[in-house]
């Protein structure tokens, strides 16, 4: 087992030079943590460096693997006080109504996982989609798998893929409306259907129920895992 | 001189052989397929947004329901996922039963299909040759989960609990069905343990394989339904994120239980099979062979497992629960068992991809934390559904009786395409 890791650090070892070597021009900025490189790429410089990841000889990406939208919105927001819970005494009760960072410039974000077969290495990237109608450009050109996923990721979060041939929705219902994945949208959604027997066809209602989340969020500082949060910590990049 | 134009054909989300809930829009040209526009979603449940919502040990039934034909090899990829977030080293004899019960998946996942593509070209009997051999394989999920189907069996840090030493058995006294006589024939391979159990199958299993070859590898139908029809190249094939039997099936010699090995797979001997032609016959060639090399891992496992007895789960009360023994007298067991059960556990922030190969090629999880005792973000990456994007490219120009041999050769399960 310990060749196995020695094998994946040189590996990782290889792929961080490599991409210090082609792509550090264009303002990427490599992240490192639990054995996964990622990559936070500027908006603008998309294509032109997903064409490098896939094209160069010593990256080589032949696949898209994953595209995956994000939304940062309630990023580390709990529900529950955990520290100063003890100073006051038992006063800890659950806060349902979050502050989400709506008009975060870096709300959302999109997530390509990459892998090299030639290699045996995977990269993950990451572009924040600013600004308010979240855009990116679609890798289409690059990997026609991303053809669906694009179109999960808007259909899912509302970021758009710019140059993308067919942005339909594809997961939820005809005629649906909003975003479901986007952390202001509720679980329970916001519409429920039913068959009404006068008018002889399904009718949409707004629903009825309110939403029950039964474990509340708890975020603890364990002292196990003190470090910096390798997600957000990035500052360039955006 | 009548107008003559496309033809628009609505097939499914009934149809038999849309193996489940596919709607497909087929613009035909006479019989010839000039576009096909799969609509998916019928099945979407919102898995990813409901795990937000869950501390993280309570969504691994709902991977079960994910691909629910494979559905042990589905929580494999997510309980990786949160073991790397959290830095837990899994016991190796939860290891070697993880890459058992893969096996055993790998082998139900392909007898499914199989059945049904068979049965979707017009192949009826192999369909009940399948399922035999598919009861005995769930009769093995039934004694180690209690459930036949949706298992719930593997856990962040190890398995629920050890293999049975005693493999349940069938009333000898039978019912109103089954004679007794009947009942003591079932129970002939369930005198010992589940591993005995196991074994006994993957000493017939080869021959069962035969039968099934025997049934269709010369058919004649079969290859007229299959030879070149859905051919992939291998360059198409990795620029539309094929993964799994459908990469191999184009001839590239790439298995994640090889090239980056999880479980105990690194200790297996087993080959990979690849095809040449890309088409569906060798798609086909490649799952049975699959199948048989499943079996030689099985065998390996069974025999490991046999010699090493061992904790199946890692001995850290803030992930695994403690023991109902240790419960009763110890206070610390009791409140972690008390935590663990109320608030879960908090990972540390951070965000992890893990891949395991399923039987329909690579199922990842893709987990954001930010600290919480639930995922902020959880992305399931589905094989089938980078396979059935490419269904437009693959049935274009065929016949619409082929756009079903296409489909059974994806093997698609919508519980996954949809989440």
């Amino acid at each position: 087992m310990a060749t196995d890791s020695l094998t994946r650090d040189t590996r990782l070892a290889g792929l961080e030079q490599a991409l210090a070597r082609h792509v550090s021009g264009h303002g990427c900025e490599t992240l490192s943590a639990s054995g996964e490189v990622t990559l936070v790429v500027p908006a603008a410089q998309l294509l032109p460096v997903c064409r490098i990841l896939h094209d160069h000889a010593d990256l080589r990406f032949e696949q898209l693997i994953d595209v995956c939208g994000l939304d940062y919105a309630a990023y580390g927001k709990g529900e529950w006080e955990t520290e100063s819970a003890s100073t006051f005494g038992f006063c800890r009760g659950v806060d349902r109504d979050v502050d989400l960072a709506l008009n975060d410039p870096r709300r959302f974000a999109v997530v390509y996982h990459l892998l090299s077969l030639a290699h045996n290495r995977r990269l993950r990237l990451r572009v924040y989609a600013l600004g308010d109608e979240p855009m990116v450009d679609s890798v289409l050109p690059v990997w026609a798998a991303a053809n669906w996923f694009e179109r999960e990721a808007f259909d899912l979060f509302g970021i758009l893929f710019r140059g993308h041939p067919d942005l339909r929705r594809i997961l939820t219902d005809y005629g649906f409306f909003g975003h479901p994945f986007r952390k202001d949208f509720p679980v329970s959604g916001q519409v429920e259907m039913r068959y009404d027997p006068a008018q002889g066809r399904v009718v949409y209602e707004p629903v009825t129920i309110a939403p029950c989340v039964l474990v509340p969020k708890v975020i603890r500082d364990d002292s196990r895992y003190l470090g910096p949060d390798p997600v957000r910590a990035s500052g360039k990049g955006a | 001189m009548p107008e003559i134009r496309n033809y628009t054909l609505n097939f499914g989300p009934q149809h038999p052989s849309a193996h489940g809930v596919l709607r497909l829009v087929l613009e035909l040209d006479g019989e010839v397929i000039e576009r096909a526009d799969p609509h998916v979603g019928l099945l979407h449940r919102g898995t990813e947004k409901l795990a937000e919502t869950k501390p993280y040990n309570q969504s691994i039934g709902y991977m079960d329901r994910l691909d629910y034909v494979s559905m042990l090899c589905n929580e494999h990829g997510y309980v990786l996922a949160i073991e790397k977030l959290l830095g837990v080293q899994v016991p190796p004899r939860a290891q070697y039963i993880r890459t058992l019960y893969d096996e055993i998946t790998r082998i139900l996942n392909h007898l499914m299909w199989l059945a049904a593509h068979a049965l979707d070209i017009g192949a009826m009997s192999v369909f009940i040759y399948c399922f035999r051999e598919r009861e005995d394989l769930l009769d093995c999920y039934e004694a180690v989960s209690g459930a036949r189907m949706h298992a719930t069996y593997y856990r962040p840090g190890g398995v629920y609990r050890d293999l049975l030493e005693q493999m349940p058995q069938y009333q000898a006294a039978g019912t109103q069905w089954h004679s007794a006589r009947e009942m003591a024939a079932r129970n002939a391979t369930r005198q010992g343990s589940l591993l005995d159990f196991i074994a006994a199958f993957a000493q017939r299993f080869p021959g069962c394989v035969d039968e099934y070859e025997t049934l269709l590898t010369d058919n004649r139908i079969w290859k007229q339904r299959t030879v070149s029809i859905g051919v992939v190249s291998p360059e198409r094939a990795l620029q539309l994120g094929f993964t799994g039997p459908m990469l191999r099936g184009s001839g590239i010699a790439w298995d994640l239980r090889k090239k980056q090995p999880y479980a105990a797979y690194a200790e297996m001997d087993f080959d990979i099979p690849v095809g040449v032609n890309g088409d569906c016959y060798d798609r086909y060639l490649v799952r049975i062979e699959e199948m048989r090399q499943s079996n030689r891992i099985i065998k390996q496992c069974v025999d490991w497992l046999r010699k090493h007895p061992g904790p199946v789960a890692v001995d850290d009360y803030k992930v695994m629960p403690p023991a109902r023994t240790a419960m009763k007298e110890d206070m610390e067991a009791l409140i972690h068992h008390f935590k663990l059960f109320t608030e879960g556990y908090c990972t540390p922030p951070g965000e992890v991809y893990a891949a395991v190969e399923a039987p329909k090629g690579e199922f990842g999880c893709y987990i954001v934390s930010d600290g919480a005792n639930k995922p902020y973000r959880l992305k399931v990456r589905a094989p089938g559904f980078a396979h059935l994007a490419a269904l437009d490219e693959m049935a274009r120009g065929h016949m619409l009786a082929d756009v079903v041999a296409i489909i059974g050769t994806l093997d698609i399960v919508f519980g996954e395409i949809d989440r």
